[in-house]
């Protein structure tokens, strides 16, 4: 008998380990296939942070790929992702994560995959109830509609309270040994990981993706109004990953290194912006973004002030500023640091 | 020995894998390729990449700035 083959979405999480498990347990050829949006997150992201240094840079999804014993194909959808994030046919969620569109992108690009590569499936690790965007009773066949994947996608977790799929109806996999979990109770995956000898893995309730944490939702929101557009380029999404970003007037923000990994991380961004460090002291490096011409003398000297602010000088009565401008001419500038008064939260993004 | 470069220095994770999948697709078996990194993450991915993939990593070297993998393409069955 011809052995089938499935291609499953890894995404690094529990869900989808225990999905493609099922799947080899049943004699299907098996293949990953992580798709990277940029909004993805990984150990690597945080580990920009010295504090963050000593934990473990693992990427999760190859990771499990090798638990597994599986291929993993790392797709690259950063661009074709943009519509996703900018026009959600269903909306966002509580944040700016188009969940729903999210998934059924990610779907008919693996449909897409599969028929390249002559395959017979799609297996994905979700669960009837665990998400309120993409995982209802009522959102889950859109997926299916909308990829065009239909009846070739198998969710084997909770195959058994949806209708049947062509896999299971060809006999290719038994639906029988298929699960019918449902509910966000993360116990019964946590139970069978055990079961299947899986005692490490990413945080079961993790979310995988920036675009459903509120901060980087806010910055992300307000990077769009100061354009006037949605747009983004792959540089801005991952700027709004590092630093503090402070918006002291309309036409300016600035993004100020919080630790050295995170000042060495900008420091490959200096030729794109004007930035600035304290010369006298110790203190961050700190871009400026703004449109090319809009930054006034007054706009550089608060911004000098603001980066004084953020270093070892900070209680000092003077702090030397250098500043860097786009041709790297340096201007110097003596400045007092601004006084923790002078800086309201809502300059905060 | 063919021996390929591919800088991946000021990637991120994930993009130095995905970029040494790409480049290691468009190479033949027994050719080698060099991959500069500056995302020390890269030493454990892009070794675990070649692992499930059946690549052999020939040598890693780190340093303060940059990591080295030097790896050996086989494209198998």
């Amino acid at each position: 008998m011809t052995q089938r083959k499935a291609a499953a979405l890894i995404s690094g999480g529990l869900d989808s380990l225990l999905a493609a498990k099922l799947m080899l347990d049943q004699g299907i050829h098996v293949e990953g296939i992580n798709f990277y949006t940029g909004f993805c997150v990984e150990g690597h992201t945080h580990a920009i942070r010295n504090k963050d240094k000593n934990k473990e840079k693992r990427n999760n999804a190859l990771w499990v790929a090798e638990q597994l014993g599986i291929k993993l194909h790392i797709v690259d959808i950063i661009e074709e992702y943009k519509d996703v994030v900018i026009n959600p046919k269903h909306g966002y969620g509580a944040n700016l994560n188009p969940c729903l569109d999210c998934k059924g992108f990610m779907v008919r690009k693996a449909l897409e995959w599969i028929q390249q590569h002559d395959f017979d499936f799609i297996v994905t690790g979700e669960v009837v109830g665990q998400r309120p965007m993409s995982q209802r009773k009522d959102t889950m066949p859109v997926i299916a509609r909308e990829s065009g994947a239909r009846d070739l996608l198998l969710r084997p977790l909770c195959a058994r309270i949806l209708p049947e799929t062509l896999p299971e109806r060809e006999g290719w996999v038994d639906r029988n040994k298929l699960l019918d979990f449902s509910g966000r109770n993360r116990k019964p995956q946590m139970a069978l990981a055990n079961q299947l000898g899986f005692n490490d893995y990413a945080q079961p309730a993790g979310g995988c993706c920036f675009l459903t944490d509120a901060n980087y939702s806010r910055k992300l929101a307000d990077l769009w109004q100061v354009r006037g557009e949605k747009r983004y380029e792959i540089d801005d999404i991952m700027l709004l990953k590092v630093g503090r970003h402070v918006r002291p007037r309309p036409h300016f923000k600035l993004i100020i290194g919080r630790d050295d990994g995170e000042n060495n991380f900008l420091r490959g961004y200096r030729n794109r912006f004007v930035h600035m460090h304290a010369s006298s002291h110790r203190g961050p490096l700190v871009l400026l973004d703004a449109e090319s011409g809009t930054v006034s003398e007054n706009d550089l000297l608060l911004a000098a002030r603001l980066t004084a602010r953020f270093g070892k000088g900070r209680t000092d009565d003077e702090v030397t500023v250098s500043i860097h401008d786009l041709s790297d001419m340096v201007t110097e500038y003596k400045v007092a640091p601004l006084h923790p008064d002078e800086l309201p939260q809502e300059w905060y993004l | 020995m063919i021996m390929e470069t591919l800088d991946a220095r000021n990637m991120l994770c994930p993009m130095p894998v995905i970029r040494t999948q790409d480049k290691v697709n468009g190479m033949a078996s027994g050719e080698m390729l060099e991959v500069v990194c500056t995302d020390h993450g890269a030493l454990n991915d892009i070794p675990t990449w070649c692992r499930i993939n059946g690549h052999t990593v020939v040598e890693t070297v780190d340093n303060d700035h940059e990591v080295i993998i030097r790896l050996e393409v086989h494209h198998g069955a």
